[in-house]
This record gives C-alpha cells, sequence and structure tokens, in this order.
C-alpha cells in the first residue's frame, strides 16, 4: 500500500522524503507511460481537475494539463486575466464557484504566498500547488530532483548549486527543502542583493564567486533573473549581471570535472546561461521537461487515489 | 491461522511441466507467441514457464511484465493507491499470440485490467492465460484461464499464499489460509 502524508501538495515542507520516494517511484512508471505509443491510462477518469492560474505560465500550466489528460481526467482552465476576479471577486468565492461544479482537485498557481494553504483551510477538495509568490513551487523541485536522480542515480550526498535570483524564487525555496530531505548538500550562489539575509539558516551554503560554485558542485540549477518581481533595482544591468554570472560553455570546459546543467525555464539566453551552454551536452534541461508531466502524473495520481 | 499446503516443491515441478506440455501442443514452434507476466506476482511464475519452454523448444521466445495498477477498476474505491510496479514490454506485441501468466486467478479483475492495458503495446491475435491456482467460485466477471496449474475451491475469506524460491523463498510452497 502507497499513500502520501498529506491530502494536498502545498509545499515540499509540509511532506516527508518516504513522500517524495514514492512520487518517484510512481513518476518512474508514469514516464515508461508517457514513452509507449499510446500514451494514456485510464486511472483518473473520473476525476475533474480545475486549472486555476492567477499568474502567467507556460510550461507549468501546459504539463499539468497534460499529465491530467494522460491520466484522463477531465480538465477545466481558468486564468485570472479573462475572468471574474477582474470584477472583484474574492479567492475563495472564485474557487468555492468552482468546486460548486463538481470538481475534485484544483491546481493553483498565485501571486500572493500562501494562498494555497489559505485556500486548504476552507475548501474540501485536494490542491496542488502550482506556485504561489516567492514562496514555493513543490512540483518543479519534484521533477529537479527527479532528474538529478534519473542522471546521477541518487540525490544523496550530491553537492548541488542553485545560482541566480534566490531572493525572488519559489524553486529555489522548494529545491532547498526537497534536496535537503533527499540528503544532498545544497549551495546557493548570486550577487549579495539578490541572496535573501537568513538563508544560511536552511543549512545551505553561500557562495558568491559562481566560479567556486561550479567548481565545488555536482550539479548547477541556474535561475532565471524575474525582472517582473523587481520592482528596484538589485544590479546596476543585465549585461553587469550576465558578465559576472553569467554561465557559458568556457566556463563549463575549464572545470576540473563535468558538471549538470538544470534550468527550470524560461531561459533569458545569454544572461543566466550562454547558449551553447544551454544546448550542451551538459544540459539536462528538456529531461526535466518530461520528467515534469511524469512527476506530476505521480502527484495526483497519489492525491486522487487517497479517498480516506 | 490456518494453514493447508495446496502445492508442494515436487507437485509444483510437476504441474510447471505439464502446463509447458499443454503449451507446447499449442503453440508449436512458439514463432508468433510472446510469453507476458503479470505484476507483481505473476512473473515469478512466468520467468519459471518462460525459462522451462525456452529450453525445451530450444528457441528464444519474446518475454515481458506487465503491471496493470493504472488500469485497476478499484482506483480511489480502496482507502489507499496500489503501489505501481514496472511494465517492461520491449517488442511488440501486434499480431502475436500473447500468453499472459499470473500466479492466482481470483476475481478475474486484475485480468481484466491486463487485457486493458495489454492495448497500448498493440493488437494481438489471440490472449490466452495461464494461471498456477484457480480459484474457483470467487469469480466476479466472465474470465476464464486458459491454462490452470491446479483448481481450488475457495471461500472469500480464504487467501491463498504463493512462495516461490525466486521470491526469496526456502523452498516452493503454496498454502491456502483461513483469514481469521
Amino acid at each position: 500500500m502507497s499513500k502520501l502524508s498529506q491530502k494536498h501538495l502545498l509545499g515540499i515542507k509540509d511532506i516527508t522524503r518516504e513522500d517524495i520516494e514514492l512520487i518517484f517511484e510512481t513518476a518512474d512508471n508514469f514516464k515508461e507511460v508517457i514513452n509507449r505509443p499510446i500514451k494514456k491510462v485510464p486511472s483518473l477518469r473520473d476525476v475533474t481537475i480545475a486549472n486555476v492560474f492567477f499568474e502567467n505560465s507556460t510550461r507549468t500550466r501546459l504539463s499539468f494539463e497534460l499529465a491530467q489528460k494522460r491520466l484522463s481526467a477531465d480538465v477545466v482552465n481558468f486564468s485570472a486575466s479573462n475572468s471574474s476576479v477582474k470584477k472583484g471577486e474574492t479567492l475563495l468565492d472564485t474557487v468555492n464557484n468552482i468546486l460548486a461544479m463538481k470538481v475534485d482537485m484544483i491546481v493553483m498557481r498565485h501571486a500572493s504566498p500562501g494562498a494555497a494553504h489559505y485556500l486548504s483551510k476552507h475548501i474540501n477538495a485536494n490542491i496542488v500547488n502550482a506556485g504561489d509568490g516567492t514562496h514555493e513551487h513543490p512540483t518543479q523541485a519534484l521533477l529537479d530532483a527527479f532528474s538529478i536522480r534519473e542522471k546521477l542515480g541518487s540525490v544523496s550526498g550530491k553537492k548541488v548549486a542553485i545560482i541566480g535570483d534566490i531572493l525572488h524564487s519559489r524553486v529555489a525555496l522548494s529545491n532547498i527543502f526537497a534536496l535537503k530531505k533527499l540528503g544532498a548538500k545544497v549551495m546557493v550562489c548570486g550577487p549579495p542583493t539578490l541572496l535573501p539575509k537568513f538563508i544560511g539558516q536552511l543549512g545551505v551554503e553561500v557562495e558568491f564567486d559562481v566560479h567556486k560554485a561550479l567548481q565545488w558542485c555536482d550539479v548547477a540549477n541556474v535561475l532565471r533573473i524575474q525582472l517582473e518581481r523587481q520592482h528596484i533595482k538589485y544590479f546596476p544591468s543585465l549585461r553587469e549581471y550576465s558578465l559576472y554570472y553569467g554561465i557559458t560553455k568556457k566556463i563549463l570546459d575549464s572545470l576540473k570535472k563535468p558538471i549538470v546543467i538544470m534550468h527550470p525555464g524560461p531561459i533569458n539566453r545569454g544572461v543566466e546561461l550562454s547558449s551553447d551552454a544551454a544546448d550542451s551536452s551538459h544540459s539536462i534541461i528538456l529531461d526535466q521537461v518530461e520528467n515534469g508531466v511524469a512527476v506530476r502524473m505521480a502527484v495526483l495520481y497519489l492525491l486522487a487515489g487517497a479517498t480516506s | 491461522m490456518q494453514k493447508k499446503l495446496i502445492l508442494d516443491s515436487d507437485l509444483l515441478d510437476l504441474t510447471i511441466s505439464r502446463l509447458c506440455q499443454q503449451l507446447i501442443e499449442n503453440h508449436n514452434d512458439f514463432s508468433e507467441t510472446v510469453i507476458i507476466g503479470m505484476q507483481p506476482r505473476g512473473i515469478y511464475v512466468a520467468e519459471i514457464l518462460h525459462k522451462k519452454l525456452e529450453k525445451d523448444t530450444k528457441k528464444e521466445i519474446p518475454f515481458g511484465y506487465l503491471d496493470a495498477t493504472f488500469y485497476r477498476d478499484d482506483f480511489r474505491r480502496r482507502d489507499t493507491p496500489i503501489k505501481a510496479s514496472e511494465t517492461r514490454i520491449d517488442f511488440i506485441i501486434e499480431g502475436k499470440k500473447v500468453v499472459l501468466v499470473d500466479d492466482v486467478l481470483f476475481t478475474g479483475r486484475s485480468i481484466r485490467a491486463a487485457m486493458d492495458s495489454m492495448i497500448a503495446f498493440g493488437r494481438p491475435t489471440t490472449v490466452e492465460l495461464v494461471v498456477l491456482i484457480d480459484r474457483k467460485y470467487n469469480r466476479e466477471l466472465p474470465i476464464a484461464a486458459d491454462y490452470v496449474g491446479k483448481t481450488v475451491n475457495t471461500l472469500a475469506s480464504q487467501r491463498v499464499l504463493v512462495e516461490l524460491e525466486a521470491q526469496g523463498h526456502k523452498q516452493n510452497k503454496i498454502w491456502l489460509i483461513n483469514k481469521d
């Protein structure tokens, strides 16, 4: 028997190492399924899922929708930009209206940290957090760790450097929780203005020199500079950022050992990652995307299947 | 808890030999036949059968594992989802004669799920079912095995326990257990 310890997936902080391992083992099986000629299984045929996106997303939303369709769930999509949210409806009212149409699960992205937690306290359906502000993005962290496990055999004992805009990144926080739970060593690296002040208290190493970070790590998870969240200047210019923190093939070739390059997308080519590095054999960026569907199928399957 | 031995090691060997002979009679040279073991426990019986058939016929017979967890009809009808196992079918079953192998045939529901999941790998010409133990009177669907190791009359309150050396047990033994 196999069951997650939680009814919702709100953040990696709330789940256990055993939960993560169960999700990975289930995702292994779904990865085999999505590589079959017929990529669909009927497990969730009596489940309706609403993807409620209050913030823009291409990859995550598409990945969730594909995962849901390959599990045979019925899917409805909602995006705030063309909805009654613009007319002043509250989050709870919006979601309760969707649930009144007999929806079983909610996948939600919201700009406010804690939005998914708030929702879970007030409604009955399973909730999957697809990103809440600068807080958590649990499925991204799961697929990142799953991709490391696939590429290097395991996550435990591996050195992972998370490089870039840590301050605004929900991917960074969820990754730190997931990697630490799985026994990896984690380092964060970026300009001092883009590192949260007390990040060291999460048990991660802090490095300001990207060359030293790359020399240290087995895996570099490179994050995007989130200009849309930066209302003040955190560094002088993109050109300067790219000069000091941009990762190029030349830097990768100069390292003592080959490292794995990851990126949660969308890439700003030429800023945090040069084209030749993003497209090199070091990169597993497209594997991450493929694994995203399998991992999300596993999460939805395990949450929907636990009825008690 | 009462335990009754249904098959011991010697009898199991005889049963396996008989099942192989029956399969050979119907499949001639096995050129169009593939063997698929059902996860999680049918794969051990399937492996024993496959090994013996390859030895007896001196032919290579394609062999795979099938997991039907995602096709089960009791998903969301039990407290926790069943853990899935690996599916490994590295060949195409389109136009082939599939021999599906499981350890125990009980309600027939996992066989229904297996037949459903097989469609993802092509349309076989025929599908036959081999089971080591057929639990009579417990079927919930119109499903029957083509080759049966041993038929036993059981109550729903009983359980058949298959212990095989391949699963790490000391001896091959098959038990009927009363669940009290």
